[in-house]
């Protein structure tokens, strides 16, 4: 499963706001970390906004700020609003016994992967970025993980 | 995200045969479905103290049940070691966000290492968001294995 970028931007950006409810996070800290365009970055924060899931604050010391509920908010709930999961256009078109059997297998897939993301609330999300970063910290020699929003 | 805590008075035990009406109504009014003759059967299997690889525990608080879980040990199935599984936990609507499933399902991972296992497991409808959601909040992410079924009809 290979989601789009800004779908990928979308949740980092979200992730990052929800670790720090209370702070604003500009567009340039979040493209630096993660070696992104500010450009691209710019449009998906601007669909987050539009969805009512971020506010932004101009001028300095401005930026952007979760306004959603992370333990209600799902992954399945911010991607589906930058891209519909599933949706190969293939499958309507299977007119082959192979082809509709190939389908069906590619739909479970779809499903499974539909409620995998239905399933795990940004809060959830953020207690497993808190496990990851765990490890990385402790293991010796290994590269110490940025903390979210940082 | 730190679960919300259940009230103080809240007490986790093993279920005893006064509360099986109050789960029998509460899995009712969460399901739809009575299921009695269910819920005696596994009372009968799962509800004796004593027990070392079968747990069914209750919540309770002012004299009333609020929420149930049980689970067992299972040895070995296709080869895997034993782990604990979670096959029913629930809540009433009412009582929600109050941490008692944490609180129960808490209870069941304890009587589990205290058995000796190290792993827990639960199967569970994928449109079932709700539970899928609360074990997620646990920590429990997914299991290395995919459930398949046949109809014979």
């Amino acid at each position: 499963m290979k989601l789009q970028k800004a779908t990928e931007l979308a949740l980092y950006s979200i992730l990052e706001f929800a670790a720090n409810p209370d702070a604003q996070v500009s567009a340039a800290q979040i493209a630096e970390k993660y070696g992104v365009s500010s450009h691209h970055l710019a449009k998906v924060l601007r669909d987050l906004g539009r969805a009512g899931l971020v506010e932004s604050t101009r001028g300095v010391g401005g930026g952007y700020r979760f306004t959603g509920n992370a333990k209600r908010l799902t992954l399945l709930d911010v991607i589906d609003k930058f891209e519909t999961l599933g949706a190969d256009p293939r499958a309507f078109e299977a007119s082959t016994p192979v082809e509709r059997a190939l389908a069906r297998v590619s739909s479970e897939i779809d499903e499974i992967a539909r409620s995998t993301f239905r399933s795990i609330t940004l809060s959830t999300m953020l207690k497993l970025v808190e496990r990851e970063q765990r490890p990385a910290a402790q293991a010796p020699g290994s590269r110490v993980e940025q903390p979210l929003a940082s | 995200m730190a679960a919300a805590k259940a009230p103080p008075d809240v007490l986790v035990r093993p279920v005893e045969p006064a509360d099986l009406d109050q789960i029998i109504a509460l899995d009712a009014a969460i399901t739809g479905l009575a299921k009695p003759d269910y819920w005696y059967e596994l009372f009968h299997r799962y509800g004796s103290r004593g027990r070392q690889q079968r747990f069914f525990l209750v919540a309770e608080a002012g004299g009333s049940v609020v929420g149930y879980v049980i689970g067992d040990i299972r040895d070995w199935e296709f080869g895997q070691p034993p782990c604990g599984w979670v096959f029913g936990i629930g809540v009433p609507p009412q009582a929600r966000l109050g941490g008692i499933a944490t609180r129960l399902l808490d209870a069941i991972c304890a009587g589990f290492r205290r058995a000796g296992v190290i792993k827990v497991r639960t199967l569970l409808d994928r449109d079932n968001n709700l539970l899928l959601s609360f074990f997620r909040s646990q920590g429990m992410m997914a299991a290395p294995f995919i459930p398949l079924e046949l109809d014979l009809a």
